[in-house]
């Protein structure tokens, strides 16, 4: 089944640009994150997905049908506010009924709806609390379940959980997971937290302080192919070392050169590029040892946090950043002079 | 400690200076009013001090009970004619940008510099059948003739709602201007038209407010005392006419003190009943 598309989609607010060329195909029953840092226009993408914001340029369409100039009230979709916006004066199971009576449901109907999605929610028999006794928790379950009352055809989510703590977040992510497992309502989630996307999406939108898209892919093709420079620094953490290619399969960095696997097309001899490893993928031997693509350099600092191990090397004008499990961990201290291995497939090539 | 009752003088101290002034300024005048309304008048002097019922006796004429009513009546719909046009017109006023509001806030207060008896010439003037808007009308092809619309009880209505509606504004603006602008957004995508938003959730999450709104307006216009001698006909003129009538005109201070207290008890009656219907069954008062 067609999903959403959106084509050619600008959006300027006077002569501020919020998002600009913006051309996605969200498949159907997909749970996708718009993840950037704040101000990329993520949430005015959501906004406009929502309706409550007119593109200033582009068209947005959803199952092959133009609902660019759909007011939002016609849309029929459900949307998970950042502040929540539940409204005060109204029960717990009025905020949640607000779209089934508008639409005129039948009250014994309307119950029993509100029964089944408290259920689903896991908060039973709390449909006559008012807002205010309720948790922070208890108000995002609300806040999901009004927006779900009408089988909505997209499930919007604005930053939904970046106002409980820690712990709760990480439950309510997998909670959202599960409930997109079961309900399988095609669902956009906006957010800045890239663990979020990683653990909650199918797909990931990657979206720049240029306002633009940068990469779409699943979390894993995002984190091991990014696209460019900011999606590789904004993902996880990575080793960008700028270099020249010099020959097929060659980039020359810092006076040495490491085997590359895989050269995106278009890259000429000589032209500038930056490799990106994942701190992961770099292996660090004690001493300095010369063989095929490695880094001499000299241990800066050893940061242990339990799970992992970080070691800092200092190789020339670059510095190495590794990460292994406290099993492999390498025999090497502040100091010591150190190789980093860099294996040729975990190399990947940005033209930028 | 937060929520500990205060102990000793001193925790009590920060109270004094609010309860002198209220003792002072209102509970001795108020006292002194309440004691001379069961004085007794001397005619053609001033009065006695006694203890003499007869004041509230008289209250029970036909013509005392026409003017509250009366009262009462010009008062309330004054109350919710400035609520019904103040409430949307605050509403638009706080969806501006933050420039805009400050104009149009600006202007509303301004009328505010102006005494009632100058607004109420205006008005009289605007009404009437040589100078008035009327005029207009009959030079647009609305109207055969210019009338005379004062005075009458539309003018008077209309003077005394020009005076309330820069209060009602001023007192609407402050949780109109909190209200979470995610919440009529919210709304929308849940399917609601924005009239429909506007009274579901915009009038319903401020309904507390309105309330006030309305009782403010109420106890502000029962007071009104100049707009309706100069726009209105006798049948028009409010009990605060009356009272000053009698208190200055007619030297009966004790008849007017009762007048006034017996006023200010029936409002008082009205004011609750209001709240009590206010609240009902609203949440938001815990």
């Amino acid at each position: 089944m067609a999903g959403l598309a959106l084509e050619d989609i600008h959006k300027h607010f006077g002569s501020v640009v919020a998002v600009q060329n913006v051309n996605l195909d969200i498949p159907h029953g997909r749970l996708v994150c718009f993840l950037g840092p704040s101000g990329c226009g993520k949430t005015t993408l959501l906004r406009l997905i929502a309706g409550l914001e007119r593109p200033t340029r582009g068209r947005i369409v959803l199952e092959e049908k133009n609902i660019t100039e759909q007011p939002a009230h016609q849309r029929n979709f459900g949307m998970v506010f950042q502040s929540l916006a539940l409204f005060p004066h109204l029960s717990v199971g009025d905020n949640i009924a607000y779209s089934l009576r508008v639409r005129k449901v039948d009250k014994s109907a309307c119950r029993r709806r509100v029964e089944e999605l408290l259920e689903l929610v896991r908060m039973p028999g709390l449909a006559d609390r008012h807002i205010s006794q309720l948790s922070g928790g208890q108000r995002q379950r609300v806040a999901i379940a009004r927006a779900l009352a009408i089988d909505p055809r997209l499930f919007l989510l604005d930053e939904p959980l970046s106002a409980l703590d820690a712990k709760l977040r990480e439950d309510m992510q997998l909670e959202l997971r599960m409930l997109h497992q079961r309900l399988k309502v095609t669902t956009i989630l906006v957010t800045h937290d890239q663990r979020e996307a990683m653990t909650m999406a199918d797909l990931i939108v990657v979206m720049g302080t240029n306002n633009q898209v940068h990469q779409m892919g699943t979390p894993l093709e995002i984190y091991r192919n990014p696209a460019d420079t900011f999606v590789a620094d904004f993902i996880g953490t990575s080793n960008l070392l700028r270099g020249t290619c010099s020959g097929s399969g060659q980039v020359r960095v810092s006076g040495k050169t490491l085997k590359i696997e895989a050269m995106p097309e278009g890259v000429t001899i000589g032209r500038e590029v930056t490799i990106s490893v994942r701190p992961e993928d770099i292996s660090i031997l004690p001493g300095p040892r010369e063989a095929e693509n490695t880094l001499q350099g000299r241990v800066t600092f050893v940061r242990d946090m339990g799970s992992i191990v970080e070691i800092y090397l200092d190789c020339k004008e670059l510095k190495i950043i590794s990460q292994s499990t406290p099993k492999a961990r390498p025999t090497v201290r502040e100091g010591d002079a150190a190789t980093a291995v860099l294996p040729p497939s975990a190399c990947v090539v940005l033209k930028s | 400690m937060i929520g500990d009752k205060p102990k000793g003088l001193r925790a009590h101290l920060p109270f004094i200076y609010p309860a002198f002034a209220l003792v002072v300024f209102f509970v001795i005048p108020f006292g002194i009013m309440v004691t001379v309304s069961f004085f007794h008048r001397v005619p053609g002097a001033f009065y006695t001090p006694t203890f003499d019922i007869n004041n509230y006796r008289n209250l029970f004429t036909a013509l005392f009970g026409r003017v509250l009513v009366f009262s009462i009546f010009i008062a309330a719909l004054c109350a919710v004619i400035c609520v019904a046009l103040g409430f949307p017109f605050t509403y638009f006023v706080t969806r501006m940008r933050r420039k805009a509001q400050v104009v149009w806030l600006v202007i509303l207060v301004s009328v505010l510099s102006l005494s009632a008896v100058i607004i109420a010439f205006a008005w009289s003037l605007l009404l009437s059948q040589t100078a008035g808007i009327s005029n207009l009308f009959v030079w647009l092809g609305l109207m055969e003739h210019p009338v005379s619309w004062s005075p009458g009880f539309w003018a008077v209505l209309c003077g005394m709602c020009y005076v309330a509606f820069p209060y009602t504004v001023l007192v609407l603006y402050p949780p109109l201007s909190r209200l979470d602008p995610y919440l009529p957004e919210a709304a929308q995508t849940l399917g609601a038209s924005p009239v429909k938003t506007f009274f579901s959730v915009v009038v319903g999450s401020l309904r507390s407010a309105i309330v006030a709104t309305l009782i403010m307006v109420f106890v502000f216009t029962l007071g009104t005392y100049l707009i309706p001698q100069i726009l209105g006909r006798p049948q028009h003129w409010t009990l605060s006419v009356l009272i000053t009538d009698e208190a200055i005109y007619r030297s009966n201070l004790p008849f007017s003190a009762a007048m006034a207290v017996f006023f200010m008890l029936v409002s008082l009656v009205l004011v609750g009943l209001t709240m009590k219907i206010g609240k009902g069954r609203g949440p938001e008062i815990r």
